[in-house]
């Protein structure tokens, strides 16, 4: 295996009193779909804005293709592509219009009418960017990062606050670059987008990278337990969940109990039997198979949206 | 240079779609132009080309206004951050605007000078060579200007704010509204530290007395002078980002950008030669008035 094509070696940034970065590593090898994983304000964003140049790290390395995003100015910039997570085109520029502008500032071009088939735009080329709903806006931000036919494309947050219907779209888009064996690093705060796209993840929790592997991997860590997530119609204090048969661990958030548990059946008809002698009432009950989610709750505590 | 002219494309393409730009760009200039030959000129052909110098003048700066104001919002709306992933450097983006207002702001230009002399039967064309000259260099200084004042503002409100101020400096201390010959003394000396002054002298000069690009040189060198300092300045403090915090030397480099007028305000202080100019300019103004019989009342 080669060198890297991203390197991220004990990245720490700061604003202000917030530290941001905590001495975040990982390395994302050539044709990978590399996700960070984590709720808001975890540091994605800032990482993946240092490896995009845009940010300047108070202390350790970034290196991109082997160069250092930060100094390496245009020669850097020419092969990247980057959906960033907030921003914007003129109201009044056309669709066609902003990926002929985008594509005209790079050496190397992809052919911008087959970027619009491609993302659905055809129709839309010469739409105003201020009448494209959000979805095709996002479309555009995705074919604007192809423009120059990257080698790394960086997509932060790129189904963010999207319909599961244009969500699921962009998961095609993205299937597609990695047929396509472009090297990815998306940054999401949805299990199923990491567990689904990525073929590696690192789970980024207060600046630091608390776990990184294969989706699979990582699941297998959490010992392949079951998440039972029951409401019950009054509130226990005395800790009864933790002690039923299989339960390796139970929090409560917002009013849900949260159990994982090795053996499910066993587990689900002791609680029953407990919540019957406790004079208690079981008013949903639902079961997952491991996720990524149980990954965060086991080494965090919390859940990923919190 | 591949980059400065698309984005300078891009630019002119947004402008002419823009209702707003055509209101304040064409059309307000022109309702100055007939409210001034109107009401200032009272309808007296003679004084059309000095109020064309004005109007002019007024027209070059606004490259300050509407410069300032689209890069902080394309600041504001994070359309900056998305170019700076592209290879492009500060120096494209700004001198994209810059090339960009030029162009839309000879159109302008032209249709005032036509207004005049077929609308309002101004005398001469004016020597055109030094208007364009002036125009030229004058709609690059003051959008490099612009671009400073957005660098260093952070909101919309600071900057209309900002520009508000130094706006009226400039209408009202150039000579452009108000004759600096009939200004105190001292005023008229702080006038010459104004770089608006340099504009509304030389297009004044150039439309009304005919005066030669080379005539009109030292005007030309003063705002050349300013331009080349306001974009290396405006280049210094060009910030993609809206977050990204003014920096601390910031108000030494405004400073900086000041430096050229303030050299050449104190030249002309010293030697009094733009001080005679600007009364000779009046008083051939006020000769051709009391030389010509007042139009009939109706």
């Amino acid at each position: 295996m080669g060198e890297p094509v991203i390197q991220v070696e004990n990245l720490f940034k700061s604003y202000g009193a917030v530290e941001a970065l905590r001495g975040v590593s990982f390395a994302v090898e050539q044709g990978e779909v590399f996700g960070l994983l984590g709720p808001n304000g975890a540091g994605k964003t800032s990482t993946v804005e240092i490896l995009e140049g845009l940010r300047t790290p108070d202390r350790g390395v970034a290196r991109v293709c082997g160069l250092d995003p930060e100094k390496s100015g245009e020669r850097f910039k020419e092969k990247i592509g980057a959906v960033l997570q907030s921003t914007s085109l003129p109201d009044k520029l056309r669709v066609k219009e902003a990926l002929e502008l985008f594509a005209r500032f790079y050496h190397r071009r992809a052919d911008t009418d087959k970027l619009l088939k491609r993302f659905q735009l055809d129709e839309k080329r010469n739409a105003f960017y201020s009448h494209l709903s959000g979805g095709q806006k996002q479309r555009l931000a995705l074919a604007m990062a192809l423009v120059n036919d990257p080698e790394v494309v960086f997509l932060d947050e790129p189904t963010a606050g999207l319909d599961p219907q244009v969500r699921r779209e962009i998961y095609d888009i993205i299937e597609e670059l990695k047929r396509e064996k472009k090297t990815v690093l998306l940054t999401t705060h949805y299990i199923e987008e990491a567990e689904r796209l990525c073929d590696r993840v690192a789970i980024v929790d207060q600046g630091r990278v608390i776990a990184l592997g294969t989706p699979r991997e990582l699941k297998r860590s959490s010992a392949g337990k079951t998440r039972i997530e029951v409401r019950l119609a009054r509130p226990l204090t005395n800790g009864m969940l933790a002690g039923l048969e299989g339960v390796s661990d139970c929090r409560e958030f917002d009013g849900t109990y949260v159990l994982h548990s090795a053996r499910p059946p066993q587990t689900i008809v002791a609680l029953v039997k407990q919540l019957e002698a406790e004079g208690n009432e079981l008013q949903s009950l639902e079961m997952f198979s491991p996720s990524l989610e149980d990954v965060f709750i086991e080494l965090t505590g919390r859940r990923l949206r919190e | 240079m591949g980059g400065t002219w698309t984005l300078t494309k891009m630019r002119v393409r947004l402008a002419m779609r823009n209702r707003a730009f055509f209101f304040f760009s064409l059309v307000m200039p022109l309702i100055f132009l007939f409210g001034a030959v109107t009401f200032l000129g009272r309808g007296r052909k003679e004084w059309v080309g000095y109020i064309l110098g004005a109007i002019l003048t007024t027209t070059v700066m606004g490259s300050f206004w509407g410069l300032s104001v689209q890069l902080v919002t394309f600041r504001e709306q994070g359309i900056l951050r998305r170019f700076r992933l592209a290879p492009l450097g500060a120096g494209p983006m700004l001198a994209s605007s810059i090339l960009s207002n030029y162009f839309l702001v000879i159109p302008v230009v032209v249709f005032e000078i036509l207004v005049c002399r077929w609308a309002f039967h101004m005398q001469s064309w004016g020597n055109l060579w030094a208007i364009f000259l002036l125009v030229t260099v004058g709609s690059a200084t003051f959008s490099a200007l612009g671009l400073i004042v957005a660098s260093v503002t952070n909101t919309m409100q600071e900057t209309q704010m900002i520009n508000n101020l130094i706006w009226m400096g400039f209408l009202f201390l150039s000579g452009a509204t108000i004759p600096l010959a009939i200004f105190p003394a001292w005023l008229q000396r702080v006038a010459l530290f104004i770089p608006a002054q340099y504009l509304a002298t030389g297009l004044e000069s150039s439309a009304a007395k005919m005066a030669t690009g080379y005539e009109v040189l030292e005007d030309v060198a003063a705002l050349l002078l300013g331009l080349f300092v306001a974009f290396e300045v405006s280049r210094q403090l060009f910030r993609w980002e809206p977050e990204a915090k003014v920096p601390r030397n910031a108000k030494l480099w405004v400073l900086a950008a000041l430096v050229p007028f303030l050299i050449f305000g104190a030249w002309e202080s010293t030697t009094g030669n733009r001080l005679n100019r600007i009364q000779q300019n009046f008083q051939t103004l006020r000769g051709r008035a009391m030389s010509m019989p007042m139009p009939p009342a109706h």
